[in-house]
């Protein structure tokens, strides 16, 4: 285990909105509200780079709302957020993208009728073959089975090289939330943020999703996963973060997180203290 | 009733130039449909830009390889304008936009404003003579005894089919391509492809574009054939003839608009010749009358339809196993 980004968070003081050593990713003021709800609004967060982040909360905390105004796929009513020192506010998804920070999704994205292969493929950046003109040039060909070498290569390492030649949409659910994760891979993220990598996948399944979280953190990727259980969590983050009601209430290593009772009450409601 | 005659009249219809120009529109909506999940039930107004394109240029004294190359481009200029306003949105209004665009564009060219260049319902006529005039094949009649053409018949069908086969070509390169595979990711699921860092829209916009131009050669290659173009020609059945040809042969393959098209027409004057034959011949009595036919046969196609659909769900030509993998 590489305690490396534990170390460097662990001088920190361990409250909302907190300084890290070395932010990737900074959110500042950024709200969304559906209707008179408050669905979003951060007024201050870093992510530190090369660390998993863990970001929990209740349900309806706005932990999803919260990914889809940074990763593009919403939009914010106020605020600002860098990534690596880049402002991204008002940027479309596939820009955000190409920035180089890549989200997976809670209800897992398969491209069912696509091969497990072709998934793979489809999220290389900068392919000459995927533009019209270098599409009918051919000159594509070398790209290509470079990409297909990288490809079979984080297949074996997901365990899903048996099912390359595969129609995406006949993998098994964990199968599926695998490939998620291998995909986002090959789109060289600098950022992986996971909704929910966890979410109705069984526990040997898990233990090896945990893995592979833990050894893209090590390759040099920072990640940020969504996820409800506290519990599966404690172990794996380097730092985790809390949001009730659209808001960060609490932050800080695992273990401090845990005991906080400002959490506690977020999670079972107030007076329940005493059984934990 | 002559059941030899009926056959070969049936093939004729199944490789004649209607079959190549429905082949044409239904490769032009598989690049929308079949491919990258384009809703577009306004197929028939590419193909009246194809064909009024053509003659419209020709009538204005314009040479007929220029008509050509206007019909293309309305074609494509039609695909961006309805594409940017509607591909952002759900699949659905793509659908209403493009059935309302094709039936204002008709009631537009047949309308009294329009006269002067569409010479409205009278429509334009002989404006590809010199397309026959390039004729090679010697007068004369080619065949097989009843399965024969006509030297000026045997032209266009051949243009006609050549036409498909290299823009089928062109669609096997580009959908083998990694291009190709793009569009697919966005058939199924459009937000994955954003999330890796596709951009949706502008494939979506090139798709439409593709798919138009080629649905114009269809309307270029019936224009041609007959010489004559007219407003109601181009009515909304077209599009939904185009897709049961697509769908018959099974959408998202390539070779699929082929196979439809060759199913269709032949079904289509195979039921015909049967039907008259049968009138003719008194078995249905007062039950049918030859002036019904051209209606009853239609409903047989839709009945043959409603059968694919019921056993082979996939097209002719397409993967059960495909069809059967779902989104979950």
């Amino acid at each position: 285990m590489n305690d490396e980004p534990r170390r460097r968070l662990a001088g920190i003081a361990p409250r909302p909105g907190a300084p890290k050593p070395d932010p990737i990713l900074i959110v500042e003021g950024t709200s969304r509200a559906f209707g008179g709800l408050r669905a979003v609004d951060v007024e201050w967060l870093e992510v530190e780079r090369g660390a998993i982040t863990a970001l929990i909360g209740p349900n309806g905390a706005g932990k999803t709302t919260l990914f889809n105004v940074l990763t593009g796929f919403d939009r914010a009513d106020a605020g600002t957020w860098t990534f690596d020192g880049v402002p991204l506010r008002g940027r479309r998804a596939h820009q955000v993208a190409r920035a180089g920070m890549i989200r997976t999704f809670q209800l897992t994205k398969a491209l069912a009728r696509l091969t497990v292969l072709e998934n793979m493929l489809l999220a290389v950046p900068g392919q000459r073959g995927e533009r019209f003109t270098g599409a009918l040039a051919r000159t594509w060909r070398g790209q290509e089975s470079r990409n297909r070498r990288r490809a079979q290569l984080l297949l074996d390492r997901f365990g899903l090289s048996p099912m390359s030649g595969q129609f995406a949409g006949t993998l098994s659910g964990g199968q599926r939330k695998l490939l998620e994760m291998a995909r986002s891979l090959m789109a060289d993220p600098r950022l992986l943020m996971l909704d929910e990598p966890m979410a109705g996948v069984n526990p040997a399944l898990r233990r090896s999703l945990l893995d592979h979280i833990e050894e893209i953190r090590n390759e040099g990727a920072t990640v940020v996963f969504i996820e409800h259980d506290m519990d599966v969590v404690m172990g794996i983050s380097d730092w985790v973060v809390v949001m009730a009601q659209g808001r960060v209430i609490a932050e800080g290593p695992p273990a401090v997180v845990g005991r906080d009772p400002v959490v506690i009450d977020a999670y079972l409601g107030r007076g329940a203290k005493a059984d934990r | 009733m002559d059941l030899l005659r009926i056959l070969t009249d049936s093939l004729r219809a199944a490789v004649g130039v209607s079959a190549a120009a429905y082949a044409l529109a239904a490769a032009g909506l598989n690049v929308h449909f079949g491919y990258t999940g384009l809703l577009n039930f306004g197929h028939v107004a590419f193909m009246m830009m194809g064909a009024y394109g053509t003659a419209v240029t020709v009538d204005q004294g314009g040479p007929l390889w220029l008509g050509l190359l206007v019909g293309v481009a309305a074609a494509a200029l039609l695909g961006l304008l309805l594409g940017i306003p509607t591909l952002r949105l759900r699949a659905d209004y793509l659908a209403i936009v493009t059935i309302a665009t094709a039936e204002i564009l008709r009631l537009v060219a047949r309308s009294h404003t329009a006269e002067p260049l569409t010479r409205g319902v009278f429509g334009i006529q002989q404006f590809a003579d010199p397309f026959y005039a390039l004729n090679p094949i010697p007068l004369g009649r080619y065949g097989f005894g009843s399965f024969n053409f006509s030297h000026r018949q045997l032209w266009v069908v051949l243009v006609g089919w050549a036409v498909v086969a290299l823009v089928l070509l062109l669609l096997t390169a580009l959908m083998r391509s990694p291009w190709g595979r793009v569009l697919r990711a966005i058939r199924e699921d459009e937000d994955a492809a954003r999330s890796l860092g596709k951009n949706v829209f502008a494939y979506k916009i090139q798709s439409l574009v593709l798919g138009g131009v080629i649905g114009s050669l269809a309307g270029v290659l019936l224009a041609v054939d007959t010489q004559a173009v007219n407003p109601d020609t181009f009515v909304s059945i077209l599009t939904f003839y185009a897709y049961t040809v697509l769908i018959l042969g099974g959408a998202g393959r390539i070779l699929a608009p082929i196979v439809g098209a060759l199913v269709f027409w032949f079904l289509l004057q195979l039921s015909d010749g049967l039907l008259r034959g049968a009138v003719e011949a008194g078995w249905l009595g007062s039950l049918i009358e030859a002036s019904d036919v051209a209606a009853i046969r239609f409903a047989l196609v839709g009945l043959g339809l409603v059968l694919l659909m019921a056993l082979r769900p996939q097209g002719i030509l397409g993967s059960r196993q495909e069809l059967l993998t779902d989104e979950r």
